[in-house]
């Protein structure tokens, strides 16, 4: 699969793959999304601005360059920002590949970083050497104003440029608590959203603090995703109940998306309004019940979100999937094209049972 | 669920620009009393740091909004302390050329400059934030821009053409831009605040008299009383 290597959000070309539960196929431009809806759908987009989550600065104790990603946090809440989970990296940046990263110095709780204007602390490590609870000294407004100053967006070497955050925010972007982009949403613009609305289809959005996607450490990105907390709008909690009820799809853009609606709906009838934490992970044998059809990218066998689509619909289907879009050239990462894949339900019911 | 003007500013998620003085101070002064939460950004950090002393739990944001590299960071830090947002006030603004100058005087750069300041910068800043008022008025909360403008975006008075013309360009801005928002929820609206009482207009017009100005404490609360109504009206048809 082709990367895509430059940071634009929608490129005039950009592809979308309709993967139909049956297994058909539509090949078309994505700025036709609102238009490969059916009235009576409802789209969901993650409205997460994306933090500037990467901090380089020095490790105190031994004086070593470090990066520090910021990864994780407990809640919400905006001035719940003194406890982050971080991945740290030994010096360098984004441009070398995170596989071939330099490891940091050995963590011991109570080891001082200064990151910029930010000074923070090791409270806890977790279990891997790369993987820290950090605590920032200061008020709130302190650390945030840190954050914004001195924190850049978490970024991968198939991009070379620096992205700046405008490059990673989506149209539908509010509170900052994503870590990386939910990147699915890149492909909505405010035309496409009054298409959707001329067309019938419904609009909604739920906030998912979007985690990391990759650590380059095959042990760490096991354990991802990480815990994800979430909040989902009483109007979004409506809309799904109301699309439900008349028989419409519920359509998540983007597998943050999918992971918030599918963790407030365990255990109970209906989408529970108001804040989460998302801590299970989807894949096959998942019960996926209340996303009808996922907007993502372009995912290869093995990565986390392609886990993801296997717990949508069966792995035939996926594997002619893949085998399309490598044909016909899509292009992978967070800035390349489209699929719409449309959850089996046959295929849903067998994992459930 | 709000009864009176006073109380439909209560807690209500407000950002002002330029509120460290004249207009943009009195109005978060008058927000902070009508208990409203309140960000404001202006340029000199010690200025903010002092208002945002004065008035506990009001959130002050050292900021430029003329440079496009500060829009989403001063962004990140509104809604990041407010939680999200209902209310944007673009407030902050420039004279262009000091003294006021003819517009056959007045050099590029100055226009330019009132043009970032003016006309640009809210722009940038309106649309980085356009994710968070949408995603209130998708709550049912409020979601408002107010662009302050002027007489002078109206009235062509001589020496005033780099201010009018970014102003005339902010007013036009705000009814396209009010045009377009209005199925998305959000409601975008110029008011001309009068002459004031302000360090900008002593600058522009050194020897007024000042008894015959507005004072801005007075143009801030007029602003609100109107913030109020519309936002009341966004409820009730919601």
């Amino acid at each position: 699969m082709r990367p895509a290597q430059a940071p634009i959000q929608r490129p005039a070309d950009a592809r979308l793959l309709v993967v139909a539960a049956d297994g058909r196929v539509l090949d078309t431009e994505r700025i036709r999304l609102a238009d490969v809806l059916e009235p009576g759908d409802l789209l969901v987009a993650n409205d997460a601005a994306t933090l500037p989550a990467s901090l380089h600065g020095v490790h105190v104790r031994t004086g070593a360059m470090i990066e520090i990603r910021l990864a994780g946090r407990e809640s919400l809440a905006a001035d719940d920002v003194r406890h982050f989970t971080a991945i740290a990296f030994g010096p360098g940046d984004h441009r070398t590949r995170t596989e071939e990263r330099p490891s940091p110095p050995r963590f011991r709780r109570g080891d001082r970083l200064r990151l910029g204007p930010l000074a923070a602390k090791v409270v806890r490590t977790l279990g891997h050497p790369r993987l820290v609870t950090l605590r920032f000294a200061g008020t709130p407004d302190d650390i945030w104003a840190g954050i914004a100053a001195h924190g850049k967006p978490i970024q991968y070497a198939h991009v070379e440029q620096p992205l700046a955050l405008w490059d990673v925010w989506t149209r539908v972007a509010a509170r900052a608590v994503a870590f990386e982009p939910p990147s699915a949403g890149f492909a909505l613009d405010w035309g496409m959203i009054r298409r959707l609305a001329t067309r019938g289809v419904g609009f909604a959005t739920v906030t998912h603090a979007a985690g990391i996607s990759s650590t380059g450490d095959p042990a760490l990105d096991a354990r991802l995703p990480f815990d994800e907390p979430y909040h989902v709008p009483e109007a979004t909690a409506r809309a799904v109940a109301e699309t439900r009820a008349r028989g419409g799809r519920v359509i998540a853009l983007g597998t943050s998306v999918t992971r918030a609606l599918e963790d407030a709906a365990h255990g109970v009838a209906e989408l529970r309004a108001g804040p989460g934490l998302a801590t299970r992970r989807l894949a096959p044998g998942s019960r996926v019940r209340m996303v009808d059809a996922i907007v993502t990218g372009v995912h290869q066998p093995g990565e986390s979100h392609y886990e993801l689509l296997r717990a949508l619909t069966g792995d035939t289907v996926l594997r002619r999937m893949s085998a399309l879009l490598e044909q016909r050239g899509y292009r992978s990462h967070e800035f390349g094209d489209s699929v719409l894949l449309e959850r089996n339900r046959d295929a849903g019911t067998r994992a459930a049972a | 669920m709000f009864t009176s003007s006073r109380s439909s500013l209560d807690g209500m998620r407000v950002a002002v620009t330029g509120g460290t003085s004249g207009l943009g101070l009195a109005l978060v002064e008058s927000l902070h009393r009508r208990g409203a939460a309140v960000a404001f950004v202006a340029r000199d950090a010690g200025r903010v740091t002092g208002v945002a002393r004065r008035l506990p739990g009001t959130h002050g944001i050292a900021g430029d909004v003329s440079v496009k590299d500060e829009t989403h960071r001063i962004a990140l830090r509104v809604t990041a302390a407010l939680g999200g947002l209902d209310v944007l006030i673009n407030n902050a603004s420039s004279l262009g050329p000091v003294p006021l100058a003819l517009l056959a005087d007045t050099e590029c750069e100055d226009l330019e400059s009132a043009l970032a300041t003016n006309l640009v910068g809210p722009f940038r800043l309106t649309k980085a934030l356009l994710g968070a008022l949408a995603a209130s008025a998708r709550d049912g909360r409020p979601a408002l821009v107010i662009n302050i403008t002027s007489d002078a975006a109206v009235t062509p008075y001589a020496g005033w053409g780099a201010y009018g013309a970014s102003k005339a360009a902010l007013l036009h801005l705000s009814r396209i831009w009010g045009e377009e928002l209005r199925t998305h929820g959000v409601r975008v609206e110029a008011i001309d605040p009068g002459d004031m009482d302000t360090p900008m207009h002593t600058l522009a017009v050194p020897d007024a008299d000042r008894t015959t100005l507005k004072r801005p404490e007075q143009a801030a609360e007029e602003i609100l009383e109107r913030i109020a109504a519309w936002t009341e009206h966004q409820e009730v048809h919601r």
